[in-house]
């Protein structure tokens, strides 16, 4: 039945009779009648209500019976009137359907059974069963609810939600449509069709088509804002595309004796292959050593047996932190290893962000200042700095700023200036100093993206959907968890 | 960072005044601690046990304070308490002394030579006439667990032993022996054992069994006896319950044995500079006398004399961007509990550096001071004087185009981890272990054995946590791989790679070819024949296990392979329970730098 048609019905029983009670009497589809009162309703020139009701529908098993009969008469009318007939003949000629035929027909004392014979215990029967059936498959509806639970508990019927729709006339009642158009095609441009055309209505509270385009990880989209900050303020990226890293460098070339916990197995990652180091440069770690052991440089050093093999054993860098300066503005943004009990907060990867500035006479104030201009990039504009400890700066600054939602000082990051311990051996003048602050990029991004668990972010059990409808980062606008 | 819990009365008696908790934390962040939470005996109790437990302790207020890693001198209430009460400018910092015993012996000790074997350095110290109440001698007990599990590298460094010296008779001797010629009663048990037996005894010792394997294996023990050859203590494991510190005892043996003779004498010094304020004579402190197997000559410990380093006031100011007078310097130093004099000429400070404050090993560290009384916050706000041209990292920037290109050409960037499993490395590609990869010496699970040598594992394994997603899945990496490389410092390098897979109901080696085609044609590569020699890229077909046979190429830049594409082999898929067909492509991006 075409859409035209139940429109010219609709309208025609509307125009006689002034409106349609239900419109389950209609012959047609509940779908197909919804969708022609909308598009009617759309051009008011009707209006509808919805009426829900139920609907009793035969199953497949319920059609067979409706058009074949039913298994109890099957059975009946397969044995004869005057012998008996082999209860394994039945089954063999009835198959599966034996077993329901052979019980329903004993229940209403149709046959008997004989020894393994079934006889006749009446003369005729008549099949009730495949009347009812086919009254119920028309109108939908049964009188006797005993039976209709007994055809409902046999599977043969089931009942189905169903929703009609009452009908009246609409203000712009009419039984000759026009048709509308949705777009305007080239072809109503070529003709001047538009000028005459009526188009249909727009539902302006519809979503558009969704895109699927490609789209980069939020990660990497808060990294890209960092980027553009350090940029700004004139910073220099470091090549960091070096994973493996030795001891020496990683550690004692940072003043961090050797002892310290954060060199323990728990902490780093050791590698078994290739395990220590090639040759390193020897007047450095000669230095490196002296400063170590005995001191130097101002420093009474830590006083400890520094050793060759423990600086040359090979680990995954555990930071970025730049080891060579000029008078120089330094970042990085790349991947850190340590070896943690992965949860929530931790992985064994992470994004450490870092600036450093090297200059001739560079202060504690510089850095501060440096640190204001930088985080107000990020819109935050409320710093406090905390006295801190780390091996290789001194004095070490924790980052606190002012959440607002919190309503308290959160932790956001670590600074301070380098150790004369750690610059003086890499031959750096005495008034060159070096200040230098870090924070995590995971951090920030799970705040901006509201992300509680960090495995959602950084590695293969990320969702993709997350990732397509994220969207950009901008660091000075307030998203996600800092609003 | 340790924390420390310290009764909020006591803190506030040396304070002066009560504080309420905004003002408290206040002051602990000026100074550089932080103030981690406020509770209670009963509260820590009920936090860990359960209610029942918690019933009839004491609800008396507890600060629990994060202190420095390297602030020993911080670690118990008394140094704490200490330190801010002359922060605040209510006390002065002590000065600690040396005194001879009443009858001028002092108490001996000789160190074997067997001990070099195993745990070589010795320094110990008496203090006298000690009055414990419950409180301090906790706070005794706490510090020493404190220092064992900080400074001392869980007793592997230095280790600490406490007597009750009138229980002992002097002299002593410090010497390793055979584990079974070792008898003694341990603390707190009833039975004697010798010292193999004592080390299967404590195996299931929740709190000792982990300092076993320090001297496990040797075949001698260090061990301190006194003249009656009584057992002091068998370090670093346990001290024996005959000389046990009990509330009632009053003059204190400590001995510290060790592998770090500095480290030996910060802790020796930490614990009589914080509890020779419960001497008879407070903070004076009883040496004792040290005979050594390489020299003729004792020698006396503690060494309680300060030491000096000198700053120069011009250096303060230039280092923290602020102008303050030499006056100005000496106080704010006296409120850290420094004691600083000026020089003739007022241009530099000399600080006496007490024995609490190990940390200090240069001017730096006296700098740092005088920026922390100063306060962090109240200093100026400058800017660093250089002009610099900020400038990506060219290989970054070569990174993000390709990134950017593919996010363009409709695919999706994944970032899974760069450790993987051997077998995600090796097996589960059809590959061999060649030898190549970064193999990892300590990880704590299966997850992480190798760093990787390319991306299609991570990226396959996103696209099987992600078989919901509506097919095609078009997914790309651009980040680096790790190869070993023996002729580098770090016998290794990193190079960075593209990879992307095109995941559908059929298998698309024309969709990823063109995708190939269409990053060279933005990298401004030419495609060119086969056989002629020109700079430019093309494909031919190739054997990768990884691949389909006969549905996989290499690609080719300036005759040099730099990667594959191909139509992933279903085994691959099986294994990374991949179930639509995948088609792949990876390529070395460098050389287009």
């Amino acid at each position: 039945m075409s859409q035209e048609s139940i429109q010219t019905d609709i309208l025609t029983r509307l125009d006689t009779d002034g409106s349609i009670a239900d419109t389950a009497v209609l012959p047609y589809a509940s779908d197909l009648i919804l969708g022609v009162l909308n598009s009617l309703l759309s051009k008011e020139i009707l209006t509808y209500t919805a009426i829900k009701g139920e609907k009793w529908v035969l199953t497949i098993e319920g059609q067979e019976v409706a058009s074949g009969g039913s298994p109890e008469v099957a059975l009946f009318n397969l044995i004869p009137s005057d012998t008996g007939f082999a209860v394994a003949d039945a089954q063999k000629q009835m198959g599966e359907k034996a077993k329901i035929a052979m019980s329903n027909a004993m229940s209403k004392k149709w046959l008997k059974k004989q020894g393994d014979q079934l006889v006749r215990a009446v003369d005729s029967v008549a099949d009730q069963v495949q009347a009812d059936l086919i009254n119920i498959q028309e109108t939908g509806a049964f009188e006797d609810a005993r039976a209709l639970q007994d055809y409902k508990r046999r599977k043969l019927v089931s009942a189905e939600k169903i929703t009609s729709y009452s009908v009246q006339k609409g203000e712009r009642f009419t039984t000759n449509v026009q048709k509308e158009a949705t777009e305007i095609t080239a072809e109503m441009l070529r003709t001047g069709e538009w000028k005459d055309q009526t188009f249909k209505k727009y539902n302006f509270n519809a979503e558009g088509i969704q895109i699927r385009g490609g789209h980069l990880h939020p990660l990497m989209k808060v990294r890209e804002e960092f980027r553009q900050i350090f940029f700004e303020l004139g910073f220099e990226e470091m090549p960091t595309n070096q994973f493996v890293e030795s001891s020496f460098w990683n550690f004692d070339a940072l003043f961090q004796p050797q002892q310290h916990p954060a060199r323990d197995m728990h902490d780093t990652f050791f590698l078994k292959d290739p395990a220590v180091a090639g040759e390193m440069p020897k007047d450095y770690v000669e230095r490196v050593k002296q400063v170590h052991s005995k001191g130097g440089y101002g420093s009474i050093g830590y006083g400890y047996d520094w050793k060759y093999t423990e600086a040359e054993k090979l680990i995954l860098r555990t930071h970025t932190t730049a080891k060579e300066f000029r008078p120089v503005k330094y970042f990085s943004i790349d991947r850190v290893f340590r070896n943690e009990t992965v949860d929530a907060t931790h992985l064994a990867e992470f994004h450490q962000i870092e600036g450093v500035i090297a200059d001739r006479g560079a202060t504690l104030g510089d850095l501060i200042g440096i640190l204001y201009n930088f985080f107000r990039k990020l819109g935050i504009e409320k710093l406090r700095f905390k006295p801190a400890y780390n091996p290789y700066t001194e004095p070490s600054l924790e980052i606190f700023s002012w959440h607002t939602g919190f309503k308290k000082w959160v932790e956001i990051g670590n600074s301070g200036m380098f150790r004369p311990e750690m610059l003086r051996p890499l031959g750096l003048p005495e008034d060159v100093s070096v200040i230098a602050w870090g924070l995590s990029l995971e951090r920030p991004t799970m705040i901006k993206y509201s992300i509680d668990n960090i495995r959602e972010l950084l590695g293969h059990k990320v969702d993709l959907e997350m990732v397509m409808t994220n969207p950009i980062c901008r660091l000075d606008k307030k998203m996600g968890r800092e609003i | 960072m340790p924390t420390v819990n310290v009764f909020k009365d006591v803190l506030f008696k040396a304070l002066g005044r009560e504080y309420s908790t905004e003002e408290f934390e206040e002051l602990c962040f000026e100074y550089g601690i932080e103030l981690e939470d406020e509770t209670s005996e009963q509260e820590m109790v009920k936090k860990e046990q359960g209610e029942e437990k918690a019933k009839g302790k004491s609800n008396r207020g507890i600060y629990r304070i994060d202190v420095p890693a390297n602030r020993y001198d911080l670690l118990c209430a008394e140094g704490l308490s200490r330190a801010l009460k002359v922060y605040v400018g209510n006390a002065k910092p002590p000065v600690y002394k040396l005194v001879q015993p009443a009858g001028g012996k002092v108490q001996k000790i000789t160190v074997l030579p067997e001990t070099a074997q195993i745990r070589p350095h010795l320094v110990c110290a008496v203090l006298r006439g000690i009055t414990f109440d419950q409180d301090t001698y906790d706070s005794f007990i706490e510090l020493q667990d404190k220092l064992h599990n900080n400074i001392c590298r869980k007793r592997t460094l230095v280790a600490i032993g406490t007597h009750d010296l009138d229980t002992l008779q002097g002299p002593f001797t410090y010497e390793a022996l055979a584990p079974k010629d070792i008898k003694f009663v341990p603390l707190n048990q009833t039975k004697q054992m010798n010292a193999e037996e004592l080390m299967t005894f404590y195996e299931s010792d929740r709190k000792l069994s982990k300092f076993l394997h320090i001297i496990r294996d040797s075949p001698v023990y260090p061990v301190i006896y006194d003249s009656n050859r009584t057992v002091l203590s068998l370090p670093p494991i346990i001290n024996s319950n005959h000389s046990k510190i009990t509330l009632e005892t009053k003059n204190v043996f400590i001995e510290c044995t060790a592998t770090d003779i500095t480290k030996a004498r910060v802790v020796l010094n930490t614990i009589v500079a914080m509890f020779s304020q419960y001497c008879a004579e407070p903070f004076a402190v009883e040496p004792v006398e040290i005979a050594t197997p390489n020299s003729t000559s004792t020698h006396r410990t503690p060494d309680i004399s300060s030491r000096a380093v000198e700053a120069t006031v011009g250096y303060i100011n230039k280092s923290i961007g602020i102008h303050i007078t030499a006056d100005e310097v000496v106080k704010y130093l006296a409120k850290m509990s420094l004691n600083a004099t000026l020089s003739s000429s007022r241009k530099s400070v000399t600080v006496s550096v007490p024995i609490t404050r190990s940390d200090i090993l240069h001017a730096c560290d006296v700098m740092e001071d005088v920026a922390i009384a100063y306060g962090f916050n109240k200093i100026a706000k400058t800017v660093p004087r250089s002009i610099t041209v900020g400038a990506p990292f060219p290989l970054n920037k070569l990174a993000d185009f390709v990134r950017r290109e593919l996010a363009l050409s409709g695919y999706t960037e994944v970032l899974p981890l760069i450790l993987c499993s051997h077998d995600e490395n090796y097996e589960w590609l059809r590959r061999t272990d060649n030898g190549e990869a970064v193999k990892l010496a300590n990880p704590q699970t299966i997850e992480f054995q190798v760093v990787r040598t390319s991306l299609i594992q991570g990226v396959l394994k996103t696209i099987s946590s992600n078989k919901a997603v509506a097919l095609p899945i078009k997914v790309f990496e651009v980040s680096d791989v790790v190869f070993k490389d023996e002729s580098r410092e770090r016998k290794s390098r990193n190079q960075r790679n593209m990879c992307v897979v095109f995941a559908s109901k059929t298998s698309a080696f024309e969709t990823v070819h063109g995708i190939l085609d269409r990053i060279m044609a933005m990298l401004n590569v030419k495609l060119v024949s086969p056989d002629a020699a020109q700079d430019g890229y093309f494909i031919r077909e190739s054997d990768n296990p990884t691949y389909f046979p006969g549905r996989c190429a290499e690609v080719v830049h300036k005759g040099v392979s730099i990667g594959h594409l191909g139509i992933v082999h279903p085994e691959v898929l099986q294994k990374f329970e991949v179930p639509f067909p995948c088609t792949a492509l990876e390529i070395n991006i460098e050389p287009f730098l």
